[in-house]
């Protein structure tokens, strides 16, 4: 398993804790789902890890398993249908998978939060924000109801609502979808955890929504020195926050690069193919490069390489053997730190 | 390529930061001339405070729940008291209001007006008594079997399928039967016993369909047990079918009580009940009517009056029915 070490030691551009266990280390994990058609394979030995102060941004398109592998994380996937046949998640060395329901419980909330996509379906309709955010403080640290209150006026300041004392008896349907999205962060950050993870928080916004709403998660994580998975599928989100990045195809990583690296040079077939169906300004006018076919049906992921269909590089061997993830090196042997491949032939994707 | 998405995506947080700050500020303002933060009861209230309907039922049902409590208020004579020398089926009074003859007299000399108010007791009684009980019983059932699942929901469901196949009223007969007692408790046990599985099945159902929330998930994902989730988050926003069910269903309590009573299985002297002066009622009707008609007008008023409440709170807490 040489993988493991191989994502591991990646680099921290922003500096972390000096405890040399990452905060969060996802190790062979595996998670499928029982369902009347067969065994459907969502994750198939995903590898990461997150330290103090990170982001990982874990890339990949619906249905390659990033949604999932952080359900499981959190402990909050469907079982059944959904199984985690193998792979531990240690959360500070401890493996997560293992532990009793009541010790899983008092770690989510307190030192792993979420953020979810859809904010508004996230909150619950009958009670006021204030309420649930201040429910953090009382089920968590036992507060009164007033002191929790002025808690969740504090925590609406600070993710930045306006008038957050006038509007902390409003219920969730009042409020824009932005300032939704604000109030899941501020739920999420309400304990200062040390891990966030972010399933797309900024898919359900527009653009211009994302843009403050990526920059105010970027802002508290650096505030607090938390660690954030950042599950998304947006390369332009990507770009201004992480510090790494893990693309995810099928069920598996196919690439792990710091981000600028990833952007510069991709080493597997699918992110170039990611990579170049991004709309440029200087190419106005041509058609737009799509990758061909569709994402594999996950009941019947194809031999050998799961990508191999679709990859304009696909050789007999794609067909056969499944790539691990290797280290990528440069033309001349030299390391790239954190960066990782599962291609037969990343050496002609990044130099050829 | 790094360069282009960069620089695009630095062009839009710059562009879109300062008027961001500002424009929020802008909701907040119309927001306070907006008064009072709106949750789904506040929307509920307001619905029905605009209903006649509501206002209609509600002052009839205050008026019924009052003259249940203190029927000595509305009558001086005893309801037991019959005189059959003097009032052997006397004919009503119509003009008399609120006096002993004005609904007449029944076959044993009693006024029937003194008979219909301390009737009312008995019949408002169980209609709340079987309607507490049974959203008692039966929304915890379906509570548990929603929420869980698995085996619990297999075991309640077939319980319920069981009890559903049982006729309610032939049911409530062989219950009753099994008591010699007839007070007003006895009925309410029978008809809570074999009452309860449609609301069970109605919570049931809008458990399941509250705990696949997103929410939820995420209340989960933030650390909250499962009996905070149960009763913060899935029961509030799982309740209003079953008040809807409760609130209509309690006039159907109050007529199966009266059917009962007819029957001469339910409520027996000397308790005053609509549906025992019904029965003697029925036995004269082609010359003197009026000893069935009054009983009969009241429990008609008090059933409408229940079912309309239920109508108007069903369209307050459900705007898609309308």
């Amino acid at each position: 398993m040489t993988i493991i070490e191989e994502t591991s030691s990646v680099p921290t551009p922003r500096q972390g804790d000096s405890d040399t266990t990452p905060l969060l280390e996802v190790r062979d994990l595996h998670v499928e789902f029982h369902t009347r058609d067969g065994v459907a394979k969502a994750v198939n030995g995903v590898n990461y890890s997150v330290a103090s102060g990170e982001t990982l941004a874990v890339l990949g398109e619906s249905g390659s398993g990033k949604s999932v592998t952080a359900q499981a994380i959190m402990g909050i996937l469907d079982m059944p249908p959904g199984s985690i046949p193998q792979g531990q998640i240690l959360y500070r060395g401890q493996d997560m998978l293992t532990m009793s329901y009541e010790e899983r419980r008092k770690i989510r909330g307190r030192k792993i939060a979420m953020i979810f996509q859809d904010a508004l379906s996230s909150l619950n309709p009958v009670l006021s924000v204030g309420y649930q955010l201040g429910e953090m403080y009382r089920v968590h640290e036992g507060l009164s109801r007033k002191a929790a209150k002025t808690k969740a006026i504090e925590l609406m300041e600070r993710v930045n609502i306006p008038a957050a004392k006038a509007r902390v008896n409003d219920y969730p349907h009042q409020f824009s979808g932005g300032m939704r999205q604000r109030i899941m962060i501020a739920m999420a950050l309400a304990l200062e955890p040390d891990l966030i993870i972010a399933d797309e928080p900024t898919t359900a916004l527009d653009v211009t929504v994302q843009a403050q709403v990526m920059d105010l998660l970027a802002d508290l994580q650096s505030e607090f020195n938390m660690g954030l998975i950042l599950i998304t599928h947006d390369l332009g989100v990507v770009a201004d926050v992480a510090d790494k990045i893990a693309v995810m195809y099928a069920g598996r990583i196919v690439e792990t690069a710091p981000v600028h690296e990833l952007y510069k040079r991709p080493a597997h077939p699918y992110t170039r193919g990611l990579l170049d169906s991004i709309p440029r300004l200087d190419q106005k006018g041509q058609e737009l490069y799509a990758i061909k076919g569709l994402p594999p049906n996950l009941l019947k992921i194809p031999a050998g390489c799961a990508f191999n269909p679709r990859c304009p590089r696909a050789q007999d061997i794609c067909r056969t053997d499944v790539p691990v993830l290797e280290p990528v090196t440069e033309q001349d042997g030299t390391e790239l730190p954190g960066r990782g491949s599962a291609c037969h032939f990343w050496k002609e994707t990044i130099h050829g | 390529m790094p360069d282009v998405i960069k620089t695009k995506t630095d062009a839009t947080t710059d562009a879109i930061a300062p008027p961001a700050a500002g424009a929020p500020e802008t909701a907040a303002e119309g927001h306070k001339s907006q008064g009072r933060p709106r949750s789904l009861w506040g929307d509920a209230w307001y619905d029905l405070r605009h209903r006649p309907m509501f206002w209609i039922s509600s002052v009839l049902l205050l008026f019924l729940i009052i003259v249940a409590a203190f029927p000595g208020l509305f009558t001086s004579v005893d309801p037991r008291d019959g005189d059959l020398t003097n009032h052997f089926l006397t004919k009503p009074e119509l003009g008399s209001f609120f006096q002993p003859d004005w609904f007449g007299y029944d076959g044993q000399g009693r006024s029937i007006y003194a008979r219909v108010v301390y009737g009312t007791r008995a019949s408002i009684l169980v209609g709340v008594g079987v309607t507490a009980a049974v959203t008692l019983l039966g929304g915890l059932l379906g509570m548990l079997a929603g929420y869980f699942g698995g085996w619990l929901d297999s075991v309640i469901s077939r319980i319920t399928d069981i009890f559903f196949g049982i006729p309610f009223l032939l049911g409530a007969m062989v219950v009753l039967n099994a008591f010699t007692e007839r007070k007003v408790y006895v009925v309410i046990f029978a008809l809570a016993f074999l009452g309860w599985t449609s609301i069970c099945r109605v919570m049931r159902s809008s458990v399941i369909t509250a705990k696949q929330a997103d929410y939820v998930t995420a209340a989960r994902a933030l650390g909250a047990g499962t009996r905070r989730i149960l009763f913060r988050h899935v029961l509030p926003n799982a309740m209003a079918p079953t008040i809807v069910v409760a609130t209509i269903a309690l006039g159907g309590y109050i007529s199966a009580e009266a059917t009962l009573s007819f029957l001469g299985l339910g409520l027996a002297d000397p308790t005053i009940s609509w549906g025992i002066d019904i029965a003697q009622g029925s036995k004269d009707i082609r010359d003197n009517p009026h000893a069935l008609f009054f009983p009969a007008g009241m429990l008609s008023l008090t059933v409408f009056a229940f079912i309309m409440l239920g109508d108007a709170v069903r369209d307050a807490l459900d705007p898609k029915l309308r």
